[in-house]
């Protein structure tokens, strides 16, 4: 059995872990509360694009955006990876990670190429060693998602897919459900599904200012990164709740550890005692 | 009482306003519009400036800037849907370039293209916060 020493120096490293892991859960706690302000501010913004789009998707039938027409048969894909640029936050990317290779590896088997744009850290670092052909990131985000950081990324995706490079779109981030629940998701971007842009009926038209296609083209390309920065602004909640749980159940571990280690130390002491005790007695009785 | 109509001020990171008007009148790109409840649909683009709000049941008006943007307007609703970052079609070249070189790890020079374009509409904004701060002091 190992000595007293050797156990307190043990229990010691165990206690200062997780006093670092239990500041971690609470920053992380006070940051998702901000994050999910955040999450909600963004939405306002995001709901009326869609409603926008809807309204000149039924508005104007004889113009029809690249956008918003379907293409036969995928021949390059772009993807849009988001995730965290910290670790230490559970499965969160891992998760969103298995998802895209799910999604990869198949297109691949079909024959069809893929164009990766990252934006995080984690996720970079995912689509290099994977070997994907990643044509833009952005990293170090921050805990705040501003849109001018993104605007690079989803530009060179959405001009890919308007000179014909690129067939489909789609992004990928995690979704926040709650505190507790985090979710992989993959969405569409491009071609621009109608029933996303359903709900809204009606035979009329806007006067376009200063002509249609220009003011379209503006509201479709508003609209794509409106999404991307609400999946982004998602993602950051989803983050710091998964490295709140993470750290919670690190910090609740090492308690359990420090238990452990404290009943050997004990029982190791009780039992140098005892010894002690039994040659005290044994000697007496000799000498007696 | 006056005839009003619904009127939203977003951006993606935040809500400028919401309530009620009796006007509003915003810098379309091809000359400033007034928008009175009951116009015809009509969806236009928006440069740098302030948009004003004539809030209804008081003199009140409310002075936001905008950095460019979509104004979305219906007979009893409008939206200004604002941009919340300085845009620019140089600018946002540059910035898919940059995020392009950021890919391909050419972390070497500096894009002086992009420092460029960026200062251009850094100046373009400044000017027109400038105008909106200048027509506020006049009403005080």
């Amino acid at each position: 059995m190992a000595g007293g020493k050797e156990i307190r120096t043990k229990i010691k490293s165990v206690q200062n872990t997780q006093k670092i892991t239990r500041a971690m859960e609470m920053v992380a706690a006070a940051k998702m509360r901000k994050a999910q302000d955040r999450m909600r501010t963004s939405r306002p913004y995001g709901e009326k694009m869609r409603v926008v789009a809807a309204h000149m998707s039924r508005a104007h039938p004889e113009y029809t955006h690249p956008f918003m027409s379907a293409r036969e048969g995928a021949k390059r894909i772009g993807i849009i990876v988001v995730s965290s640029d910290k670790g230490l936050c559970g499965g969160l990317n891992t998760n969103v990670q298995r998802l895209a290779l799910g999604k990869i590896k198949g297109w691949e088997k079909e024959g069809t190429a893929v164009d990766a744009a990252a934006i995080g850290n984690k996720g970079l670092g995912f689509l290099q060693r994977l070997g994907a052909n990643v044509v833009s990131s952005v990293t170090g985000l921050g805990d705040t998602p501003h849109l001018d950081a993104l605007i690079g990324p989803v530009k060179v995706m959405l001009d890919a897919y308007s000179e014909g490079k690129l067939d489909a779109l789609y992004l990928f981030y995690t979704k926040f459900i709650n505190t507790m629940k985090q979710e992989p998701v993959m969405e569409q971007l491009l071609p621009l599904t109608s029933e996303k842009l359903a709900g809204n009926d009606g035979i009329w038209d806007y006067i376009y200012e200063p002509d249609a296609k220009n003011v379209i083209d503006l509201v479709l390309r508003r609209y794509i990164e409106a999404l991307i920065y609400q999946a982004v602004a998602e993602n950051m909640a989803s983050e710091q709740s998964a490295r709140m749980v993470a750290m919670k159940a690190a910090s609740d571990n090492a308690g359990n550890v420090i238990g452990e280690l404290k009943l050997i130390y004990n029982k190791t002491r009780q039992a140098a005692i005892t010894k002690e005790l039994a040659e005290i007695v044994a000697g007496a009785a000799a000498v007696g | 009482m006056a005839m009003t109509m619904q009127v939203d001020i977003v951006s993606a990171e935040k809500t400028y306003f919401s309530g009620l008007a009796e006007f509003i009148a915003a810098p379309s790109i091809l000359g400033e519009v007034g928008v009175y409840p009951r116009h015809a649909p009509m969806l236009t683009r928006l440069k740098p400036g302030s948009v004003r709000v004539k809030k209804a049941m008081s003199d009140e008006e409310e002075l936001v800037y905008v950095s460019g943007g979509i104004l979305e307007v219906q007979p009893d609703v409008v939206t200004v849907l604002a941009d919340s970052a300085i845009r620019g079609a140089d600018l946002d070249e540059a910035k898919a370039l940059e995020a392009k070189r950021r890919a391909e790890e050419a972390m070497k020079d500096k894009a002086a293209a992009y420092e460029f374009a960026r200062a251009e509409a850094e100046l373009a904004e400044a000017v027109a916060q400038l105008a909106a701060i200048q027509k506020l002091r006049k009403r005080r």
